[in-house]
């Protein structure tokens, strides 16, 4: 096949690729010159005065011109012959990615013992803690929004709203009730689906951008009823000393009781017990979000939800009742939402409404799209990446040696968080695991011409 | 006066022109190469380069808030009553005037220009655009363009009024925005007027008679209730076209 | 059956060089192939026409010569210019117009502004004249004239979108079957307007049917599609006399 395939010679044109760096630099310059090259500072009158740094633009509009030489003379007719030469993909897969789900769950399960054996209880918190349960509560919420928007195919962009009813149910009922942990994880989740139901009745009729607006615009209210209604959530300072954990009561992990873990067990005290114990915890939770998904999927539900998702007029003239099965979409979708977010109040010990911002809602829908649309181990994929990474981009501060003390790794977190999730999408625009799992046909013929093809599909 | 209309003018030429060429380079970097990709692409490259932006201001001017002196001060008193006076800034004026002539602009453009017609099409049928010989690539860079321009001179005038800003405060506004475009109904310009009106009102008298710290709620369930009877928006037209 | 068919006779400028010509195209969607190698010529002044069955590569040839999709080997030349890796907006800018599978109107514009879209290229230099040509030509598009597109009737979508196509003023013009879903009648008035278009003005029309029995007789010269592959060609004449032709696509059809 590759024999007759005519391409245009793929040789480096150094004159063209010179042309466009040139071209390049000055848009960099453009872009980047005014908002870099003048810095304003308040002085002491409360005066705005303008530095200039325009060392700095003529670095960054540097590297800009020799990147884009080096792209356009090197990479890109690389990247040309690469795929005229490629053959059809190969079919059978290695035996790690044949047997990925297998060994992702082993891992999960033995992280925690991993870590421990490694470096010890005192060093194994922040590994555990940071990246394990951090990364596990995303991709919990991750795999239940994925029943909403990579099933369903509704756009939620506000349900960290259900994640901040299931903080505040547990956070409230807990600390002016006492009612354990493990009554009040089914009863957030209720409460959060019951939220889903109310919101979910009367704006599931839209349709795309407007579902995704309106949605937007609930998560918003609630967070905003949260920061207002001081009376019963205490305003922006949040709710604090949230009762810890415990398991059924026999064992505790608050050191001064008698049933303390470390008492029981004969070990001496740590912090690093809880942080195991909730470890364990989210998995469980994000296993059985997975598993109940799973389960759906197969039930005549989960086909209802996958046909609604590629076409919701033919739906309707199936004689599927839409509404209800996109409430039944919705309400689990924030039933799973609910229950990460009483583990996530068990776990800070404290909520505010800061938790519940845009961003979080914003970040979740991410991981569901770069994970793949449906795709459970893609959505894990994408959660390891996405919050590890940011979690990894905390440990900077070593940087400072290198640009000074002034330098502030944490500041760039964010830039580097949304640069990885333009560069992911258009990298990958299916996500991690975009074309795997054909749940329906239709869907896998659409992947097919949706990313070769320049037909768009809505 | 003058010499302050016209510093005015120059910042908000010079901000129209950076921005706008700073979204072209976003169009080009982070939209165009998910053309043709499936919906929700774009929106999560949008909202990643969103981050990137607010993020990139924080790091490039710092995170403090950037007072400017007051530029317009000058009212003019409608009426007084028992010491109470209803009264009309000069910004208020320039506000109403510079958007007013915009916006008739952007009306004339998109309704009956070839390149507001092409813009039309192109949001309709991109690839049917394309076989009538419309440059569909070009048409999206200068509609992003335009907007930015727009976008510019909106912030300009935010900087008038409230004579401080922060890298943060962008989010706010779009979101409203975006809000008000809906409640209009989305495609629609006078629908975006109107949306914009009523979430401007809506707050206004929530917070008069009400509680200020529920304006947004009030703004945010009012559209809401409004798209529940009017899924389409108050001007949106409904959808009944044939596939 | 044995009712002596009339069917066109050549026209003048078939000696000559081709106005386009398609030479040897593949083209693919994914790893699936479409197109397996096509062979196809249109003189100035003719009308050809393309038959094949269902999922044959017609609609898909159409898109190719407008370089979408590319053909991924294969030439396609346009009086004489190789258009195989133009983009699309400059083929259409030689005046190449198409009324394509799907008629596709844009439905949120007005009949008035579809025609306009469809006479961008002159800046609408000749909008007013040529508007009055569609209005006589297709009578139902003047009541229709400020009704939105997506609202108006499949028939009248498709005498919008040949209209459109028109408004071009288009040295070929290609109707990826334009008959579809179109009561007799107004198939008949359809193909009569582009016989006196031909004939009186000399366009070159390529054209798409199902409808293969009247496409022939109004064709200069026909091309068959089977599995992406022109399998026969000859004249409007010869093609419906033609047993296999009958066989597979004429038969149980008319009469
Ligand atoms: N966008 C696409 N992605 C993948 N395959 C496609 C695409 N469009 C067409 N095909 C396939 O290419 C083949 C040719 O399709 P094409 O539309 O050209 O057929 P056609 O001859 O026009 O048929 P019809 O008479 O039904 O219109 C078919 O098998 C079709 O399934
Ligand atoms: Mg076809």
């Amino acid at each position: 096949m590759s024999a007759e395939m005519e391409r245009p010679v793929a040789g480096p044109n150094y004159a063209a690729a010179a042309r466009d760096a040139v071209l390049a630099g000055v848009i960099a310059l453009g872009v980047f010159g005014p908002l870099i090259g003048f810095k304003t500072e308040q002085n002491m009158n409360n005066q705005l005065v303008v530095e200039n740094r325009w060392g700095i633009v003529i670095v960054i509009v540097a590297i800009v011109v020799i990147g884009r030489f080096l792209l356009k003379a090197f990479v890109f007719p690389a990247l040309v012959t690469r795929k005229a030469n490629a053959g059809p993909a190969s079919t059978d897969e290695s035996f790690f990615k044949r047997n990925f789900k297998t060994i992702g769950l082993a891992f999960l399960l033995l992280y925690p013992v991993i870590i421990v054996s490694m470096l010890g209880y005192q060093q194994s918190i922040k590994w555990v803690d940071n990246f394990g349960i951090q990364i596990l509560i995303y991709v919990m919420l991750g795999w239940g929004l994925n029943i909403v928007v990579g099933l369903a195919g509704l756009l939620d962009l506000g349900y960290v709203a259900f994640y901040a009813v299931g903080a505040y149910s547990y956070a409230l009922l807990s600390s002016h009730f006492g009612f354990s942990f493990w009554l009040l994880l089914p009863l957030s989740g209720i409460l959060a689906a019951m939220w889903g139901v109310i919101l979910g009745f009367p704006v599931l009729r839209l349709r795309g951008d407007y579902l995704a607006i309106v949605t937007l615009a609930f998560g918003e209210i609630i967070r905003l009823v949260l920061i207002n209604w001081r009376e019963v959530t205490n305003g922006s300072a949040g709710i604090s000393s949230i009762p810890k954990v415990d398991i059924f009561g026999w064992i505790t992990f608050n050191v001064a009781d008698p049933t303390y873990i470390g008492k029981i067990l004969d070990l001496p005290p740590s912090s690093a017990y809880y942080k195991i114990f909730l470890y364990y915890l989210i998995l469980a939770l994000a296993l059985f979000t997975a598993f109940v998904t799973l389960r759906l999927r197969r039930l005549p539900i989960g086909r209802a939800w996958e046909a609604l998702r590629e076409d919701e007029v033919a739906c309707r003239s199936l004689g599927i009742n839409t509404t209800n099965t996109k409430l039944t979409a919705f309400a689990l979708g924030a039933m799973f939402g609910g229950f990460a977010g009483s583990f996530f109040a068990a776990r800070q010990g404290f909520v505010s409404p800061e938790s519940f911002v845009f961003l979080e809602s914003a970040v979740i829908v991410a991981i569901v799209v770069l994970g793949g649309m449906g795709s459970m181990v893609g959505v894990a994929i994408a959660a390891a990446a996405m919050i590890g990474g940011t979690e990894i981009l905390r440990e900077l501060s070593f940087l400072k040696a290198v640009f000074g003390p002034e330098f502030n790794p944490d500041q760039f977190r964010m830039l580097i968080f949304g640069l990885a999730m333009v560069t992911i999408m258009v990298w990958k625009p299916r996500g991690f695991v975009g074309n795997r799992e054909p749940t329906a046909f239709l869907h896998e013929k659409k992947s097919v011409s949706g990313s070769l093809v320049q037909e768009g599909h809505g | 006066m003058a010499s302050v209309a016209l510093a005015l003018l120059i910042v908000m030429v010079v901000s129209m022109v950076l921005t706008s060429l700073m979204s072209w380079t976003i169009e080009r970097v982070a939209y165009r190469p998910l053309r043709g990709s499936f919906r929700l692409a774009p929106l999560i490259s949008a909202i990643g380069m969103s981050i990137v932006l607010s993020n990139f201001v924080q790091v490039a001017q710092g995170p403090r808030n950037k007072p400017v002196p007051p530029m317009v001060t000058d009212t003019i008193v409608l009426m007084e009553r028992n010491g109470f006076a209803v009264t009309l800034s000069y910004k208020q004026i320039i506000i109403m005037v510079v958007t007013a002539v915009l916006l008739a602009g952007f009306w004339y453009v998109v309704q009956k220009t070839p390149l507001g017609r092409a813009q039309r099409a192109c949001e309709q049928d991109r690839k049917m655009a394309a076989l009538l010989g419309v440059n569909v690539d070009r048409t999206i860079s200068l509609t992003f363009v335009m907007g930015a321009a727009l976008a510019a001179v909106a912030g300009t005038l935010f900087l008038m009024y409230y004579g401080v800003v922060n890298f943060s405060d962008g989010f706010v506004p779009g979101v409203k925005a975006f809000t008000a475009a809906v409640l209009g109904g989305i495609g629609s310009l006078p629908g975006a007027v109107l949306g914009g009106l009523l979430i401007g009102l809506i707050e206004t008298f929530w917070s008069g008679y009400f509680s200020i710290d529920y304006k947004d709620v009030a703004a945010f369930s009012i559209l809401a209730i409004v798209l529940i009877f009017m899924p389409q928006g108050i001007l949106g037209r409904p959808e009944v076209e044939k596939v | 059956m044995t009712a002596v068919i009339e069917t066109q006779d050549m026209p003048v400028g078939h000696q000559g060089p081709p106005l386009l010509s398609v030479r040897g195209v593949k083209t693919y969607y994914g790893n699936i192939i479409a197109l397996k190698g096509v062979d196809v010529d249109v003189h100035p002044g003719e009308i050809v026409t393309l038959i094949g069955a269902n999922g044959a590569g017609k609609s898909t040839l159409m898109m190719t010569i407008f370089g979408s999709p590319q053909a991924r080997t294969g030439t396609v030349t346009f009086d004489g210019r190789d258009i195989t890796r133009m983009p699309t907006h400059e083929i259409a800018r030689l005046r190449i117009a198409q009324s394509p599978e799907g008629r596709r109107i844009f439905p949120r514009m007005t009949v008035l502004e579809n025609l306009q879209m469809g006479a961008s290229l002159d800046n609408l230099r000749y909008f007013d004249e040529d508007v009055e040509r569609m209005f006589t030509l297709f009578p139902r598009l003047k009541e229709r004239a400020a009704q939105r597109g997506g609202t108006l009737s499949g028939g009248e979508q498709q005498m919008l979108a040949i209209a459109r196509a028109l408004m071009a003023r288009p040295r070929l013009l290609m109707l990826d079957e334009p008959s579809l879903g179109l009561a007799p009648l107004i198939v008949k008035q359809i193909f009569d307007a582009i016989r006196d278009l031909n004939r009186n003005e000399g366009l070159t029309v390529f054209l798409v049917e199902q409808n293969a029995f009247h496409a022939l007789k109004l064709a200069h010269r026909g091309y068959v599609m089977v599995n992406g592959l022109v399998t026969m060609s000859g004249t409007g004449k010869e093609l419906l006399a033609n047993p296999e032709v009958r066989a597979a696509y004429l038969e149980g059809g008319h009469h």
